[in-house]
């Protein structure tokens, strides 16, 4: 299942109910064990949840702060703030110099980095497993002393922008993406692309970013995960020692800003320079956040799995192999959405065909499956593939603490993911065929087409000039 | 200025992860194997290098991609389709992959029993009988062909391949693994079938293998997977590379709203004497994401980039030093111009002694990392066996970057690095840079 194809634009709609003012005089609550997948929980007095997952298999720990921010909490304006603020956690607190936190993360041994999503941005280190204190003295730091400092800022933005060019201004797939989602989201605010509009990075200033950090960034709005050769007890310990000082405070209200409902198919077409053709299909679709039917995200989890899990599943058997209509296809979905989902289908088409002919074919599968149940072993292969990726997700301590923290920081249990297996187990065919039926149709769907305009307009040319550049 | 909390290096032994040293023996017919077992976690993963990468080609450039691509489309008595669905359906996760030196096949599979035993003999079909079918070979050339058309999208595909082609002119280093579109049009199933009798044979051949096995049932599943590999011979010696005798500079125009700039010169071999100097060194450089030198100066000091590094790829022979980042385009002299006067001075100066001591801290204290996963491991063994590094490579890692003294990182890069001699190469909109120097 090519989930990883769209992750990076992946976030979840923040709903109202994380959003409530918390009343509290004390949220602390005990230690809760699940000892069946050595995972312990606690809240801290100050409304922070520390998540402990004990894995002893190698001497290494990972460590992840969770915010319930992303861009999804943004409006129109400010696109792309919080994802500006994740670059400047890294620019100087009250104690520290900008920089100095990667510095001594490095000298630790460490790795870290830091992500931005539509629900979510996150902080994490991976070092040696007695390194923990480290890291949770510079991140309790920095969650609430942060200096925003005018210089440093004017720099960081530049490089925000220099991001946002690589990723997205001079890459003609996705920029189709953006004006897709865009298209695809009115009034959600899945519209705006997690990185911002580039009019927004060029107009933002430091007080965008002070207020949104007083805003968000609280321990009330923060989950901790450490996931690795530790003791739970001894980390709830430690994340009281020095997270536990932090004070709460109440969280913005926002807003639910649910999507509209579609009426009717959405058409685009994205001009780029550009050599090969791209298509992008997505219906609007049930998810775990945006269902009335707990099932429905399963099925649909399940139906991904039939069209693209694996080189044997139907997109690659039929559109590659046989008809080789696509010289690429793909097909995605994420259960564990908190708002309205896509189901995507993206592809390239072979040479000599269009890009009307890969939707058409795109659009006959999706038939089959509406008038045809799937088989046994189609169904058995998923499932078996289900089974075995849980096994191989256990092979790394930080895809394990992703899988909590994102899940936590989307108002879902952790524990979603342990039921996974027994969801997907309990899908039928006409469950599958179902989906297909009331999701995967005309009403829903918005495509968006890359039309490549010329590389050249002024013929490509090569310079070879001797000499060393520039001095 | 709170003192942080420093943990002092304690002793990371490699076999921290479960008790266990890594395996070695060969097999009859003459496949090298390195075997790390892992019982942790009931599954395994097992990878198979041959000496059959691009460096191969020849004048049929991109035949080693295709004929390591087509392995799986077709083999015994099934086709693509039925050796997909044998994978799949088991859970096993089957990959391949094609580079300069290297040709890689790849199984990740649960160690029941039943389900191992599927993806083993499918893994073991494709990799020992191969039928070439044409179908799937007119398909997948046409595929190859879009790969291509693609690339001439994309400014970093583009600047690769001149960057590449300049640094190794004659040398195979200098072509891309996907070939050209001319000799992938011209590119026959007899030419995979040559190619393939050739290289993917058990002399010629590295296994890894880590899981929960232990060692006769390692054994016993190597020998399955490997007994009909023909003996053949381990393929000749790649060229030396020669070193670039002037510095040049090559500006590619592209309607890109950055440049994307790469530098570099022909580096290390795998093995080299300068190897942990010139690493350790690269780590100041350029080499240790946020905290490097070039990082410092291109982006935390000037906000100039996203990404900017450097890095030694050691290979068989002198694989790349390369440094590179990407900028809009009306600051690429700027850019550039940092980046050549960070490399210069440090090849003159050296790093600091500050600087050195805090990469090495990195390295050594961050060494739990690099074993900490079967994945991880696989790749590790692979990498030692198909370059002849030492067994002990893994555990002498530590002391041998600690080893590193600071004359020995100066001496190393003046010998070979060479600032005045760097190719240059230059992908963007480079009449903006020109308009505005003007």
């Amino acid at each position: 299942m090519k989930k990883l194809l769209f992750l990076a634009s992946l976030g979840l709609f923040a709903l109202s109910g994380c959003a409530t003012t918390p009343s509290m005089p004390d949220m602390s609550k005990p230690i809760k064990r699940y000892a069946d997948f050595n995972v312990y929980e606690k809240t801290l007095s100050n409304g922070l949840k520390v998540i402990v997952k004990e894995d002893r298999r190698a001497p290494v720990m990972v460590s992840q702060v969770w915010y319930k921010v992303g861009s999804s909490s943004e409006h129109s304006g400010v696109t792309g703030v919080s994802h500006v603020l994740e670059h400047m956690m890294f620019k100087g607190t009250e104690k520290l110099a900008p920089n100095e936190f990667s510095k001594i993360i490095a000298e630790n041994g460490g790795r870290e980095n830091a992500f931005t999503g539509r629900d979510y941005t996150a902080y994490f280190q991976q070092m040696e497993k007695r390194r923990l204190p480290v890291s949770f003295e510079l991140e309790a730091d920095r969650m609430r002393n942060i200096i925003f400092l005018e210089e440093e800022f004017k720099k960081e933005i530049q490089v925000v922008m220099e991001e946002r060019r690589m990723r997205t201004e001079d890459n003609p797939q996705s920029l189709t993406y953006e004006q897709f989602s865009a298209a695809a989201y009115v009034n959600s605010p899945y519209h705006a692309p997690v990185i911002g509009w580039m009019n927004d990075l060029e107009n933002m200033n430091i007080n965008d970013l002070k207020k949104w950090y007083d805003a968000w960034y609280r321990p009330n709005n923060a989950t901790v995960v450490v996931a690795g050769d530790v003791q739970a007890d001894e980390v709830f310990a430690l994340a009281e020692e020095h997270f536990g000082p932090l004070k709460a405070a109440p969280l913005p209200e926002i807003k639910p800003r649910k999507e509209i409902q579609q009426r009717g198919l959405r058409r685009l077409t994205v001009k780029a320079p550009a050599q090969v053709p791209y298509m992008l299909m997505g219906y609007q679709a049930a998810s775990l956040g945006d269902s009335n039917e707990d099932w429905e995200p399963y099925a649909l989890e399940v139906l991904v799995g039939i069209l693209d899990g694996g080189i044997s599943a139907r997109l690659e058997t039929s559109l590659v192999r046989e008809q080789q209509v696509a010289a690429s296809i793909g097909s995605g979905y994420d259960a564990f959405t908190p708002g309205r989902e896509l189901f995507m289908f993206s592809g390239t088409p072979s040479q000599g065909r269009t890009v009307d002919d890969l939707e058409q074919a795109v659009r006959d599968q999706i038939k089959t499956i509406q008038s045809e149940l799937v088989s046994d072993i189609e169904l058995d292969r998923v499932k078996a593939q289900v089974v075995a990726g849980k096994v191989y997700e256990k092979d790394s301590i930080f895809y394990q603490a992703m899988s909590i923290g994102r899940l936590e920081t989307s108002n879902m249990s952790w524990k979603l993911a342990d039921q996974y297996i027994n969801n997907i187990n309990n899908v039928t065919k006409e469950q599958i065929q179902a989906v297909a039926k009331k999701y995967l149709i005309d009403d829903n769907l918005t495509v968006a087409v890359l039309d490549p305009q010329p590389l050249d307009s002024s013929k490509p040319r090569a310079r070879s000039v001797g000499g060393r550049h520039g001095g | 200025m709170v003192r942080f909390l420093f943990v002092l290096l304690i002793f990371v032994s490699f076999t921290a992860q479960s008790g266990e040293k890594i395996q070695h023996w060969v097999t009859d017919n003459g496949v090298r194997v390195y075997f790390y077992p892992a019982p942790e976690l009931p599954m395994m993963d097992l990878r198979i290098v041959f000496d059959a990468g691009a460096a191969r080609d020849g004048d049929k450039k991109g035949v080693a991609l295709m004929t390591n691509g087509m392995l799986a489309e077709g083999a015994g008595e099934w086709d693509s389709g039925e050796i997909a669905a044998r994978f799949d359906g088991v859970g096993a996760v089957f990959s391949n992959s094609s580079h300069r030196d290297m040709s890689v096949l790849s199984l990740r599979s649960l160690t029941d029993e039943k389900l191992l035993n599927t993806a083993l003999t499918t893994f073991t079909t494709v990799l020992t009988n191969p039928t070439f079918p044409e179908d799937a070979f007119e398909r997948e050339r046409k595929r190859l062909l879009v790969g291509l058309e693609r690339q001439k999208q994309s400014p970093d595909a583009i600047s690769d391949k001149v960057f590449y082609s300049a640094l190794y002119g004659d040398h195979p280093y200098a072509s891309e693994t996907t070939g050209e579109i001319e000799t992938v049009q011209a590119m026959t199933i007899a030419d995979l079938k040559a190619f393939y009798q050739q290289y993917f044979v058990a002399k010629n051949a590295v296994i890894a293998l880590v899981g929960a096995l232990d060692r006769e049932q390692a054994e016993k599943l190597v020998n399955d997977v490997v007994a009909d590999l023909s003996i053949g011979s381990i393929a000749e010696a790649i060229p030396e590379v020669s070193k670039l005798d002037k510095a040049d500079k090559i500006e590619i125009a592209f309607p890109s709203s950055q440049s994307h700039i790469m530098v570099g010169q022909p580096g290390i071999k795998r093995g080299d004497a300068d190897y942990f100097p010139l690493y350790v060194g690269n780590h100041v450089l350029g080499g240790s994401g946020m905290v490097s030198k070039l990082f410092d100066e291109i982006r935390e000091k000037r906000g100039l980039a996203y990404s900017s590094y450097s890095y030694f790829i050691p290979m068989r022979q002198q694989g790349p030093f390369l440094l590179g980042l990407q900028t809009k385009n009306e600051s690429a002299d700027a850019a550039l111009k940092v980046l050549h006067d960070v490399v210069a001075d440090f090849v003159k100066n050296g790093p600091s002694e500050k600087d050195l001591i805090a990469a090495k801290k990195n390295l050594v204290g961050g060494f739990a990392l690099r074993i900490a996963s079967n994945k991880s491991m696989v790749e590790n063994l692979a990498s030692i066996g198909f370059y002849n590094q030492p067994l002990d490579y893994l555990e002498t890692f530590i002391s041998n970057v600690e080893a590193v003294t600071l004359a020995q990182v100066k001496d190393a890069f003046q010998r070979r690095v060479n600032p005045d001699k760097l190719v240059t190469v230059i992908v963007g909109d480079t009449s903006k840079a020109q308009a505005k120097a003007e």
